[in-house]
């Protein structure tokens, strides 16, 4: 199957369990992650995860939405964006 | 990974903490297809053909906007000069209608604003633009998303003053008839108005379009400003290029976000619009753009300056990232919808005088400027004049959109609500031209050469 790829941004204060339950929703949304890359920014925990998305079978906006609630918990800003958003941006 | 975690946040913060968004995404269509003898036909016609245009874009935006992460805040369209449509139905009663039919349309399918009500009038006002001209006080007053523009020059043909004499009467009308005046902020006069501009109130579908087109403006003062807060010890070449090498990334993701929408739609893409465009929210304003670059409050001296600058980078950089730059390109300096711009005016740092000078170096004219109800017609055309002629003999678009709002004094606060923000009521010169407007007929078309 052609893969699907979009990036998740994860932006806020380090603490236990991001990695944990992102994965875990992500996991029982069978969305696979492909790769992962974090680091402090800006004062900022950033991480990015590239996630193939050709397993979800529900509506895109669904997934934010779950994600958009997780990090209202957690005090995060998730974003859920296309790759190609990336390849126009920053690949010429 | 393809993309380094420095790249996925400058992305990512883009949107969260810069306020990025597609700005507008506006289908232009041809009604020039609609056109029957029998007039409720024709606006049945209209009807359809707005609704079923209006929602296959709200259906496919919303996709996109999920997909990309990125905001598309507008939903818009733009249609063929009412008043092209209208001359074999050219009685006021009938324009009304047709307003009405549009203004249904629009507002079932869910789109925000609905542009083209207007006429080209360079040379003449023809029969059909006086009749929407009598008549759009009233069609302003009874419709939500009707937005109406009049073309009254150009550099080829010269500025068509017995047609701006015609607006300033119809402005008084219209604030006095629509709540704050705010009707007045849905007319937009032009000179050099481009057929493919997706902003209103001036967006229209032009003759020279395609039957239907799918016209984009991105807006990035937010990521513009964050760039040169960053680089405040950067000179005006070194702001330049980061300025450049930032509007190149936004462009880019507008560019695609518009193409993929064209795609789904089924329609030709259009252009994308460069411009600036600034809100009312905190942080997305090209005020702050400005002072950020070492300008203490916009309209000191040496803004003049500062906006030649920050313009220049902009289109070099969107030029760059785009082969399909059109519509105005320019800044939007509207004065009520950017928090930076109010407070200017009410420090006394902005004044009428200033704005116009800043248009003469890039932006696109006195836009969304509020002045007492009891500024005479004469004024407000000459001060349309004025800014007009800043347009004609410099080649370029300019445009004014202006509140007559009744029962103010320079300095008073009027909140116009949503988008539209806060007015602050600037002062008008005193001194009358009256006689001068009166002498009406039409400024020629000035010389290309000899440009001192």
């Amino acid at each position: 199957m052609k893969k699907e790829l979009s990036f998740i941004t994860v932006i806020g204060r380090d603490q236990k369990g991001i990695v944990a339950r992102i994965s875990g929703l992500l996991y029982k949304n069978n969305v696979n992650i492909e790769d992962i890359s974090q680091k402090i920014m800006e004062g900022f925990f950033v991480m990015a995860m590239l996630v193939d998305m050709s397993g979800y079978k529900k509506p895109a906006a669904r997934l934010s939405g779950e994600l958009e609630k997780l990090g209202t918990a957690m005090h995060l800003t998730i974003q859920v964006q296309h790759e190609n958003v990336f390849k126009s941006m920053h690949r010429v | 990974m393809a993309f380094t975690v420095e790249e996925v946040f400058e992305t990512a913060s883009m949107v969260v903490h810069q306020n990025l968004d597609i700005r507008t995404t506006t289908l232009a269509i041809n009604l020039r297809d609609c056109v029957h003898s029998d007039f409720n036909r024709f606006r049945q016609r209209v009807y359809d053909k707005v609704l079923t245009c209006g929602r296959s874009l709200i259906r496919e935006a919303a996709a996109l906007e999920q997909k990309y992460g990125i905001p598309i805040v507008n939903k818009r369209i733009a249609v063929t000069p009412v008043s092209l449509l209208m001359d074999s139905h050219c009685t006021r009663a009938k324009f009304l209608q047709m307003a009405d039919t549009l203004d249904r349309a629009a507002q079932k399918a869910g789109i925000d604003f609905i542009g083209g009500f207007g006429g080209l009038c360079q040379k003449k006002v023809t029969r059909s633009v006086a009749t929407l001209l009598d008549c759009l006080p009233d069609a302003l007053a009874r419709t939500r998303t009707v937005c109406s523009f009049l073309n009254v020059g150009t550099t080829t043909t010269g500025m068509n003053l017995d047609a701006v004499n015609l607006v300033g009467p119809m402005l008084k009308m219209t604030a006095r008839k629509t709540k704050r005046a705010a009707g007045c902020a849905r007319f937009v006069v032009f000179v050099n108005a481009p057929e493919d501009n997706p902003f209103m109130a001036g967006a229209f579908c032009g003759v020279g379009e395609p039957d239907v087109a799918l016209n984009i403006g991105i807006s990035g003062p937010g990521v513009v400003r964050s760039v040169i807060e960053k680089n405040r010890e950067c000179d005006l070449t070194e702001v330049s290029e980061m300025i450049k090498r930032t509007v190149f990334k936004i462009t880019r993701a507008g560019e695609l976000i518009g193409r993929e929408l064209a795609k789904r739609m089924h329609v030709p893409f259009g252009i994308v619009d460069i411009s600036l465009a600034s809100t009312t929210k905190y942080g997305d304003s090209v005020a702050n753009a400005i002072e950020a670059l070492g300008i203490e409050s916009i309209g000191a001296h040496g803004s003049t300056l500062a906006v030649a600058l920050l313009m220049d980078a902009v289109k070099k950089g969107g030029a760059m990232a785009s082969s399909l730059v059109g519509g105005l390109s320019g800044t939007f300096i509207p004065v009520s919808e950017d928090a930076g711009m109010v407070r200017a005016v009410q420090r006394g740092s902005l004044g009428l005088d200033k704005l116009e000078a800043l248009t003469a170096v890039c932006s696109v004219g006195l836009d969304m400027v509020a002045v007492p109800g009891s500024t005479p017609a004469e004024t407000l055309n000459a001060i349309i004049a004025d800014e007009l002629a800043v347009g004609i003999i410099n080649n370029k678009t300019t445009a004014v959109r202006i509140l007559p709002i009744p029962n103010t004094r320079p300095g008073s606060v009027v909140s116009l609500g949503g988008l539209l923000g806060t007015a602050v009521v600037m002062p008008v010169k005193k001194w009358s031209a009256k006689k001068f407007m009166r002498r009406g007929g039409r400024l020629p078309a000035p010389v290309t050469s000899l440009r001192n």
